[in-house]
């Protein structure tokens, strides 16, 4: 567990020795017992505190302070309709500031799709107690007993036409209220107080399509990204990445760079090397110009077709067998008929639409840091580790960057920069280049999955073992709060410990016999790599989803069973059974075996349609993907996607549609384009085309969602889960469009073609 | 080396001296301090650099800014107003199009480009016209829903000022 920290702000405004000590915290309602309610001095930034929290103006504007960030998806829209229901507000009076350390407590930043399911559970918790304790006040003053006021809109109405608002209760001063903390930091992180959650029949704001705010801001080129953030006096850096992985500079010619670009600068510290300009061009040319001597070191990589076969042969590190029926060994010995098949998935990037760029301010011993992090707190604890610099030294402000999906780029720009502003003293921004952001970014895992299936004489499915091979899913912790968490460090000769960890098929299967079980494989270079793996947008779901959900309809084809009546019968919940239902009527499926059913359309092009299912953290998604192939050019067109989806208690229908749409494809576009390339030096993938992404050709036609909403249900978490059973359904429909099953991924149009030349000449 | 450049962005002049190599953003982001558009590759990849450079749809990451001297350059926010919007701006805010918006710059610049040439686009031709653009976010199904809806627009005022002008 973290402890909290207190921030530079509050620290400064004395506000006196504060004890954390975590025995202390004595839950009690101030309000009912001292006429001291409101504090003119904000109490310390503690999660036991409500005014961490909230607060209110005199005006009755609310700002709430978030310990997360919203990448994109419409956060702010979420936690903002989540607290103006709560709190009667109207929700145009509610701010919601996110992701600064000195103004927010740490609840995880944007991690695990846990925005709205934990972030947003304890905004809400807190918004209701901020209105329990305002209405406590208005009776207080008015000497009448809480049950005969009402709110709306900031507004307590009490008897005879009484009026007080929020803002004239508390406006300008500060909730005392203390809240029950759970002791957890981050996504964990709930400190509810006395009130009682208003039910769904009492919603006003919540499951209402309201519009995002941040969007004509957007349109008109009114809002800031990370890259906009200026400091005066700021300084340019470019980061130098070796040309062979694992190389470390020898030697580098600063005179002649400085005969060439004047005032231009060299930072070096081992492996970790920069320049360093007053204008941003001139650091773009001194990175082109610097001539630099590397060490001589051993490629440490297969290339990039090899690396499925370097994972089968070389021997797991950490093995673990997750799921293991007592009989699943019996099973298979007795089984009338076994199945078996591999499944791979290659190395992936994130490759965001901006490479990682971070400002970093050094003065008076004070470094504040911007930074498009999903997780400002654990940038400002990682730069703490690598700087020995205390936690209330950093200010690490977020500023929204491009969209993330994960353990992306950001956070190690982030500790370039605060390396370059401590060493070199002010400001620096240090805006990485596209191969940085494409070749050097953290990477998403390759993987083999080996499935198999016994089926008994009556072609029953009874028993199943699922085993991935693969390199660790964090070999680079998702949170840079650690030293070696971070490119610099790691660069700077940060100790590193080895963290092996991967995960299984999540869903709703009954499975009457089965085992799920990893193994992870030591990486290739095992610090500095351009190839260091970690979490990208639903992590391992997408893969882990294509080689069960691949198999289980070449188990249905194989039993003559219709796709999605085959899952129907192993499906062991109703509410994945409701929703695999509803995303079948929308699409109007019939059923059939998969498989080609009739001569090709026009211009020789196939069509099929196949199903997947998964589910992630509690939400259920299903997928109908309906293709086109042209076997002459290997072109999949994924014309029409049908989604199913139950994430619980809906906040916003429209946005949640949205989020839905980004992810399907984006999905698509790593199912059927992407993957990263590399020889045995490094990363040969560095820009958009070599990584090719999905464009407007090849974007689907229609995406139709089903939402399935479950108002009396906690609200889950929607922001990846969708991207899970894209590439099954899209494999799956390959199959049924051409009878051809592709087992590697991406399907791209080289691949199938080969596949499909492949079989007819077969 | 340095030369004296003029440029003219959004209406306002503004006369410096610049290595004449250095592209276009850098003088509009470094030297003239604006936050659009944006950089994203470097290389005329992906297009969130873009502007109109005398009303032609330009990757102003890879445009030396001695060959733009003396020309007009509208940037995203000199396409339209919260008060005087482009449709495009009308139409992404209606369909609520961007996650993060990063790219935004490349997608409206060049649409009102090539909607400004095109008065009654098809779909595949809407299609091929923005298909060098990127945006990670996957957001490209609502994009083209907002260039048709402003596609529309544009008609219905065409057709307005039609039935409205003095014979």
């Amino acid at each position: 567990m973290h402890q909290p920290n207190l921030s530079r702000r509050k620290v400064l405004a004395g506000t006196g020795a504060l004890v954390v000590s975590i025995g202390a915290v004595l839950p009690q309602d101030v309000f009912a017992q001292s006429a001291d309610a409101a504090l003119s001095v904000k109490p310390a930034l503690l999660p036991t505190e409500l005014s961490s929290f909230i607060t209110i103006d005199p005006k009755g504007h609310v700002t709430t302070y978030f310990g997360k960030i919203d990448g994109g998806q419409g956060l702010f829209n979420a936690i903002g309709q989540m607290v103006a229901e709560e709190l009667d507000a109207k929700f145009e009076d509610v701010t919601i500031e996110m992701g600064d350390t000195a103004t927010s407590v740490n609840q995880g930043g944007m991690s695990g799709s846990t925005g709205v399911s934990s972030g947003g559970k304890q905004m809400r918790a807190a918004a209701a107690e901020a209105r329990r304790v305002l209405l406590t006040l208005a009776a207080q003053k008015w000497k009448v007993p809480v049950e005969r006021l009402t709110v709306s809109d900031g507004v307590i109405s009490g008897p005879n036409g009484k009026t007080v608002t929020y803002g004239e209760l508390i406006g300008g001063k500060f909730f005392s209220t203390k809240l029950e903390w759970n002791k957890q930091m981050g996504n964990a992180l709930y400190a509810p107080g006395k009130a009682t959650l208003k039910t769904p029949d009492q919603f006003k704001v919540i499951g209402k399509p309201i519009k995002r705010t941040d969007v004509a801001a957007k349109v008109f080129a009114q809002q800031d990204w990370t890259a906009d953030v200026r400091v005066p006096g700021m300084k340019h850096a470019r980061m130098i990445r070796p040309p062979v992985a694992g190389a470390e500079p020898v030697s580098y010619d600063e005179a002649a760079l400085q005969k060439q670009i004047p005032g231009v600068r060299v930072f070096h510290d081992k492996g970790f090397l920069a320049v360093v300009a007053d204008k941003e061009w001139d650091a773009v040319r001194a990175a082109d110009a610097l001539h630099v001597t590397w060490s001589d070191v051993k490629p440490p990589f297969v290339d990039h077709d090899q690396v499925y076969d370097y994972l089968r042969k070389t021997e797991a590190r950490t093995k673990k067998v997750e799921k293991d029926s007592e009989k699943i060994d019996e099973v298979f010995k007795t089984a009338a008929r076994v199945m078996e098949a591999e499944y791979e998935w290659p190395f992936q990037s994130h490759a965001c639409m901006g490479p990682g760029c971070a400002v970093a301010d050094f003065k008076d011993g004070q470094l504040t840091i911007w930074s498009g992090s999903q997780k400002p707190h654990s940038v400002r604890e990682g730069v703490a580790d690598h700087l020995k610099m205390p936690q209330d030294k950093i200010h690490v402000m977020w500023v929204q960057g491009p969209g993330s999906y994960g353990r992306n780029d950001a956070g190690d720009v982030a500790m370039d920069a605060a390396v370059l502003a401590t060493a070199l003293g002010g400001a620096v921004r240090v805006q990485y280049s596209r191969a940085d952001g494409t070749a050097w970014d953290p990477k998403s895992t390759p993987s083999v999955h080996t499935v198999r299936a016994a089926l008994d004489k009556d072609n029953k499915l009874v028993g199943l073992t699922y085993h991935s091979q693969a390199f660790s899913r964090l070999h680079l912790s998702s949170q840079e709060s650690r030293a070696q968490d971070t490119l610099a460090g790691q660069f700077q000769g940060t100790k590193m410990t080895p963290n092996d960890t991967f995960a299984g098929p999540e869903n709703a299967y009954a499975f009457a016999n089965l085992r799920t079980s990893w193994g992870v494989v030591a990486p290739m270079l095992d610090r500095a790599s351009p190839l260091r793996t970690s979490h990208f947008r639903d992590p391992l779901g997408p893969q882990i989803t294509f080689a069960l959900e691949s198999f289980l309809d070449e188990v249905a084809v194989a039993t003559k069973a219709d796709p999605i009546a085959f899952r129907m019968n192993l499906l062991g919940k109703d509410r994945d059974k409701q929703v695999v239902k509803a995303t079948a009527e929308k699409h109007g499926w019939t059923e059939r075996v998969s498989g080609p059913t009739g001569k090709p359309g026009k211009n020789g092009v196939l069509t099929g349609r196949g199903f997947s299912y998964a589910q992630r953290g509690g939400v259920i998604i299903a997928v109908i993907a309906e293709i086109e192939v042209d076997p002459a050019t290997g072109r999949i067109w994924p014309r029409k996607f049908t989604v199913g989806h139950d994430c619980g208690l809906i906040i916003n229908p429209d946005n949640l549609v949205k989020v839905i749409e980004g992810n399907i494809v984006q999905s698509a576009s790593r199912t059927l384009f992407e993957e990263v390339t590399f020889n045995a030096k490094g990363v040969t993938s560095v820009d958009w085309n070599t990584y090719r992404i999905m464009d407007t050709m090849d974007v689907p036609e229609t995406i139709d969602v089903v939402l399935v909403n479950h108002p009396e249900m906690p609200p889950g978490g929607g922001g990846e889960g969708s991207t899970k059973p894209v590439a099954a359904a899209l494999a799956n429909a390959l199959f049924d469009a051409t009878g051809v099953r592709v087992r590697r991924a991406p399907l791209s149009p080289e691949r199938v073609k080969q596949a499909l030349s492949s079989t007819r000449s077969a | 080396m340095t030369e004296t450049i003029t440029l003219k962005v959004n209406g306002e002049s503004h006369t410096f001296t610049s290595d004449p190599d250095m592209p276009l953003l850098y003088a509009l982001r470094d030297t003239l301090g604006m936050n659009n558009p944006h950089f994203g590759c470097g290389l005329a990849q992906c297009g969130a650099c873009t502007v109109h450079v005398n009303g032609e749809v330009t990757r102003s990451c890879v445009t030396p800014i001695a060959k733009v001297n003396n020309a007009e350059i509208t940037t995203l926010a000199g396409l339209g107003t919260p008060s005087k919007p482009h449709p495009l701006q009308t139409a992404y805010i209606e369909e609520q199009v961007p996650q993060c918006g990063y790219c935004i710059n490349g997608w409206i610049m060049q649409a009102a480009a090539f909607l400004r040439d095109n008065k009654a686009p098809t779909e595949e031709e809407i299609r091929v016209a923005l298909s060098d653009l990127k945006c990670r976010c996957g957001t490209h199904a609502s994009i083209l829903k907002a260039v048709r809806r402003a596609a529309e627009q544009i008609a219905a005022e065409n057709a307005a000022e039609k039935t409205h002008a003095p014979t």
